[in-house]
């Protein structure tokens, strides 16, 4: 880990490029459809975390592992490419998304030693697993930190709340919340379907959380928020407001891209914008 | 190990199958320091304010939030620990049954849900409160363990074996204060092999929970009427114990017996198990008619249902009639 905050964020914008990159290239040589939108929208976050805040060396002992749950299950395009960009996972294995008798299907399935903590899949349960992982590590005295990363459309499910309202009632200091808000969900804009995504960070702060709401798209303001202390006694969120499908601009925002699949001209329009980002 | 004696036993069957259950966690916790137990706001009803007073730090109550609590209860349990998530039998099992589907049945956890006043004994709080599908749908899950003991002292073993059982289980209590006495003194309990309470050659009655007793009642009856009735505590509903199941292919009828829905419980489980069998005694189930009964007494609704000594006896001897 570099020290330098300019340094560092330049190093993670150049890992986030890469994840993009390894995000296209599952989903194109995958030969079938991915959840490709809000997988491009929480790359920051996991770029962020597993290179700079999380300790994450799959061979540590559980109670120093940094835990890392994604409650969004179809988030993994993101996860995946990072758990290949910082080294806890081969990226050979990237090859076999989705294939037969792969470790690395849609949705995680717990593999502790591929860095795969739970299983998720069905929203609105990862912050309650999460604030049970940071409750009996302040009970035990594990020294592990607990991060969850759950999406706007996913914060529509009641047990969504009932976790946060646990975790403020806990007290759980060492827990933190990323809510990659992206305004959009399976059926279109969010303002469509449960128009309240505006409101999240209101609702954590109503509740007790230490919100910090930020874009959640902007490598140094996700950063500054990871590496913000946690108020004593408290659980943090980070709010994100992310662009659903980031980095490809025919992605952006178009819903179509919430599970699609990518022909070889679309795949190598989008590499090659990826490529050029700066 | 608790100490289990006939005073004991009649001690648990006045306080019943809740405040036996917070006796036994209660004394599981003096001797081991390595579970915690969960609440939704149930802690006075589940027998547990002792437990709560004398080791604080070991409960935890989730509020009135039980899809929560099983997640609570699935990060508590991701290294090892064992975890017992108590609430009323609906509530732990079919408001938080996806929790439950991925904590405890796609990720094994550690889990124990406890099924607080299943069956009827809910009587005048209506069918919102009766444990009538809860053993089924917990059936249905993968890799889970489903456990109906049979009265105050099978409930002490069932929780102290439940201490050392590395996996997930359902632990579903039936019957209430005055919980009818089965065992009077200590028992050989393991998870997943029956108990043969009674010999008989005619029939076999194979019964889980409170019926185990009424079961038994009921082969006393048809005693009288010349019926040699096996009576069979199956408190493990599954895994099912099917060696003993295939013990009774000599009978001349099984019956099953539960405090439950005819559909998907032990009398499934038993069928499912008999159905490739080639030479096979017919199959009596006997429990709740899949229906919502009408609300009262205890005794009114185990009566609607015919799950009293005399009427499973009633039941058993026109079955029986039958296949002469």
């Amino acid at each position: 880990m570099i020290d330098n905050r300019a340094e560092t964020t330049a190093a993670l914008k150049t890992h986030a490029k890469n994840m993009r990159r390894l995000c296209l290239q599952m989903a194109y040589s995958c030969g079938g459809s991915a959840h490709l939108g809000g997988g491009l929208s929480l790359i920051e976050a996991t770029a962020v975390l597993y290179g700079a805040v999380m300790n994450t060396a799959h061979c540590y002992e559980y109670a120093a592992r940094d835990k890392f749950i994604l409650s969004k299950g179809h988030g993994v395009l993101g996860f995946y490419a990072a758990l290949a960009e910082f080294g806890v996972i081969d990226e050979k294995l990237l090859d076999t998304f989705l294939q037969d008798g792969s470790d690395l299907i849609a949705h995680p399935v717990m593999k502790p030693e591929l860095g795969l903590e739970t299983s998720s899949g069905s929203l609105g349960q990862g912050i309650s697993m999460a604030a049970g992982l940071a409750l009996a590590a302040k009970k035990k005295g594990y020294s592990f930190q607990t991060y969850v990363l759950c999406g706007n459309g996913e914060s529509n499910e009641g047990s969504v709340w009932e976790a946060c309202m646990s975790a403020v009632n806990f007290g759980l200091d060492n827990f933190t919340l990323f809510l990659d808000n992206n305004h959009m969900q399976s059926d279109g804009c969010s303002e469509n379907v449960m128009n309240v995504s505006d409101k999240y960070a209101g609702m954590l702060k109503a509740l007790g959380f230490q919100v910090i709401e930020i874009d959640g798209n902007d490598i140094g303001q996700v950063y500054d928020a990871f590496m913000e202390p946690h108020v004593p006694g408290r659980p943090k969120a980070i709010v994100g407001n992310t662009v659903k499908g980031k980095g490809v601009s025919f992605m952006e925002n178009n819903n179509d891209w919430h599970h699609g699949r990518l022909t070889k001209d679309q795949f190598e329009a989008a590499l090659a914008e990826v490529e050029a980002a700066r | 190990m608790i100490e289990i004696n006939r005073s004991k036993a009649r001690l648990w069957s006045r306080l019943g199958a809740r405040a036996t259950l917070g006796q036994a966690i209660l004394e599981a916790a003096k001797e081991r320091d390595d579970f915690y137990v969960m609440s939704a706001d149930l802690a006075q009803s589940s027998g547990l304010v002792r437990f709560r007073e004398e080791f604080p730090d070991r409960f935890i109550n989730a509020g009135i939030a039980e899809q929560n609590m099983i997640g609570l209860a699935a990060g508590m349990a991701k290294d090892g620990t064992n975890v017992f998530a108590t609430s009323f039998s609906p509530f732990v099992t079919m408001r938080a049954c996806e929790q439950v589907r991925m904590n405890m049945g796609y990720m094994q956890l550690n889990i124990k849900t406890v099924g607080l006043g299943s069956g009827l004994i809910m009587a005048q709080l209506g069918n919102s409160h009766f444990g009538i599908e809860d053993g089924a749908v917990m059936r249905a899950i993968p890799g889970m363990t489903v456990i109906d003991p049979a009265d105050g002292v099978e409930i002490v073993k069932t929780v102290e074996a439940l201490c050392d059982y590395k996996k997930p289980a359902y632990l579903r209590l039936t019957g209430g204060p005055g919980l009818p006495i089965v065992y009077e003194g200590d028992i050989d309990f393991q998870i997943g092999k029956a108990i043969q309470v009674r010999e008989g050659k005619d029939i076999s009655i194979i019964a889980t929970g409170t019926m185990v007793y009424y079961g038994k009642a009921a082969a006393e009856i048809l005693a009288q009427k010349g019926i040699d009735a096996a009576v069979i505590d199956m408190h493990t509903i599954k895994p099912l114990d099917s060696a003993c199941v295939d013990a009774q292919l000599d009978k001349k009828l099984i019956v099953t017996v539960e405090e439950a829905s005819i559909v998907g419980g032990l009398g499934s489980a038993v069928a499912e198990h008999l159905a490739a069998k080639r030479n096979k005694p017919a199959q009596l189930m006997l429990g709740i008619k899949d229906c919502f009964p009408h609300a009262g007494s205890y005794q009114y609704l185990l009566e609607q249902c015919g799950l009293t000594g005399e009427q499973i006896a009633a039941d058993i001897e026109a079955a029986f009639g039958q296949m002469a």
